[in-house]
């Protein structure tokens, strides 16, 4: 079981044994009783929206705008075909989440994008799923076959007259297909590169039709606050922060994995849970939202509690809910080196400022690393994060330059002493004790 | 070019959308032909343009611009080890590393018996399971330690 704990869950309540994702054990689990529930009530589009606004469920894929608001931005009277997508493209190091949502309660995704479809005047759904996890987009096929086979999805819902069918789409190695327009291109069957904004999907979206993409764990969400009530959902986590979340913890922990906790829950908390440090070493710092998100110092962190705001005033974002955590033993040039390269790899070469300075952020910072860093080059980094900053189409530039900044910003001495000693502040076989992987050789 | 069992399972996608958005299929189409293939050369690409009505350039715009997708031919088995930040922590790089000596090869390079390609991965989204990596595109390997690491290439003949 990779759910490894929790407190008050709701998302991950009851999911034992391995036939859980299952339709059979979903609607033992009270599964589908939402979508009956308003079909057989013929409740008002108005009503679902207004149930999800209440419970201030706000985006789980990284954004946190609230969801009720983005479906209400849908034309539901237009007439012509109109899309639901998921977004279970999860690729922003760090999060895995939505990987676990769909190995082990799909169901609840499907009966979320049905409730919304619903809501909209939705006929056709896709989940976008990561390629490299293809066990989950073949097990989320065989979930829609069941779902299928019982009349929860295709024509004429349970005999209300609603159609709504659902498709599982898989990406092949792009992460910038987590960015809902490319996600869109991508479907289209194109190169994933993000579309200018505004017009916003909910105007033109799939084939050009008014569009709503949510997150993966956004829409296993819906089904739990249409059962129990916004206001119950609201209250499960803490005011402006509805809800419990799932968080993927990795790094230097002694039981990385997935937790599922109330918003608000303190860092502390979900850092004991997850065993606490590995070795018991200090924790040195801590990338809170997935790895676009800027780091926080450890002992800042070790203050914080997990919901948007509280990260938001510590200078990060709550993101995706992934938490990189990393001890004594990192190196901070060789952690932000990794992460400069990804972006530099996966930067779609759209626009300029991203497609060149991203690779100028790599090549700098590789350098330093490597003991070839020139004594203005942190100056140069900062200019370059600058000039691609707001000057992009999608955010990837910006995710790219978080990073750069926030090590600059709270590690800067260590990037100096590589700089002026060309060699790392952590000796070489204490980082490679810290990844703990030769220990297990020995 | 492709077995009928290939063009069912193609055409199974096209149903997934609109009449008129053949091209939606491409992705799938592209993997499903990779996969009987071993890569896709131009003639796969140009074959799968042709069935789904597509300019073949379009075809290979998607095929050049995905990473798992591969344009060249390479080894029974394709070994794709994650090193990114969160597997890192966790050994990423230092599995990496162990399978370059274990091999005799670099990334991006087949053994000489044409066993095995090695390359480098991106963030697979599933750092808990660090180090992960993934062979020919389809199966994940969870907490890859040098014990479990050994135990994968011997089964890999």
């Amino acid at each position: 079981m990779a759910i490894l704990g929790a407190i008050n869950p709701m998302l991950t309540l009851g999911l034992n044994g391995d036939n859980a994702w299952r339709l059979a054990d979903y609607v033992k689990r009270g599964g589908y009783a939402a979508l009956r529930k308003i079909l057989a009530e013929k409740m008002s589009q108005e009503q679902v929206i207004n149930e999800v606004k209440k419970s201030v469920l706000r985006g789980r894929g990284g954004a946190g705008f609230p969801t009720g608001l983005k479906w209400s931005f849908m034309p539901r009277s237009f007439p012509g075909d109109k899309y639901v997508v998921c977004n279970s493209d999860e690729g922003e190091p760090g999060t895995f989440k939505d990987r676990d949502i769909l190995r082990y309660n799909p169901h609840s995704v499907i009966e979320g994008m049905a409730i919304a479809a619903y809501a909209m005047s939705a006929t056709r759904g896709y989940n976008y799923i990561h390629g490299e996890v293809w066990e989950i987009y073949t097990r989320f096929e065989e979930a829609l076959d069941e779902a299928r086979a019982a009349g929860l999805l295709g024509e004429n819902l349970l005999g209300s007259g609603f159609n709504f069918d659902l498709f599982a789409h898989h990406g092949y190695g792009a992460y910038i297909c987590g960015e809902e327009t490319a996600l869109l291109e991508s479907i289209e069957g194109k190169k994933g590169q993000p579309r200018f904004k505004p017009p916003f999907p909910a105007s033109f979206g799939l084939y050009g039709k008014p569009t709503t993409i949510n997150n993966t764990e956004t829409f296993g969400s819906i089904p739990f606050i249409m059962n129990l009530g916004g206001e119950h959902f609201l209250e499960a986590g803490k005011a402006n922060n509805g809800g419990t979340k799932l968080f993927s913890i990795s790094g230097h922990v002694n039981k990385p994995g997935n937790y599922e906790v109330p918003l608000g829950t303190p860092f502390a908390a979900l850092l004991e849970m997850a065993g606490g440090m590995r070795g018991g070493r200090k924790l040195k710092g801590c990338i809170p939202g997935g790895s676009s998100s800027p780091v926080i110092p450890g002992d800042v962190m070790m203050s914080c509690s997990l919901d948007y705001d509280s990260i938001s005033k510590a200078g990060s974002m709550l993101g995706s809910g992934a938490v990189i955590v990393m001890d004594e033993t990192t190196c901070m040039v060789k952690a932000l080196e990794r992460l400069s390269f990804f972006y530099y790899e996966e930067s779609c070469g759209q626009c300029t400022p991203c497609r060149e300075g991203t690779h100028w952020l790599y090549k700098i910072v590789h350098r330093i690393e490597n003991g070839l860093g020139r004594t203005d080059d942190l100056d140069l980094l900062d200019s370059v994060t600058m000039n691609i900053m707001g000057r992009t189409i999608c955010a990837l530039g910006d995710a790219a330059s978080m990073p750069v900044q926030s090590f600059l910003k709270h590690f800067r001495d260590e990037f100096a002493y590589h700089i002026e000693h060309k060699k790392c502040l952590v000796p070489p076989d204490v980082q490679r004790a810290g990844s703990g992987f030769f220990k297990a050789m020995v | 070019m492709l077995t009928p069992d290939s063009l069912n399972r193609i055409n199974r996608e096209i149903a997934k959308y609109p009449g008129d958005q053949k091209q939606s299929a491409v992705m799938a189409a592209l993997a499903i032909a990779q996969e009987e293939k071993g890569w896709l050369s131009s003639d796969a690409i140009e074959f799968v343009a042709i069935y789904l009505g597509m300019p073949p350039i379009a075809v290979y715009e998607v095929a050049s611009f995905y990473n798992m997708y591969d344009l060249e031919p390479l080894g029974k088995y394709k070994l794709t080890v994650c090193t990114n930040l969160p597997c890192m922590l966790s050994g990423g790089v230092d599995a990496g590393e162990y399978l370059k000596h274990k091999l005799g090869i670099g990334y991006n390079e087949t053994t000489p018996d044409g066993r095995i390609t090695l390359k480098e991965g991106e963030c697979m989204g599933a750092c808990g399971d660090a180090p992960v990596m993934i062979v020919n595109n389809r199966r994940m390997c969870s907490w890859m330690n040098p014990e479990q690491i050994d135990k994968l290439l011997a089964e890999l003949e």
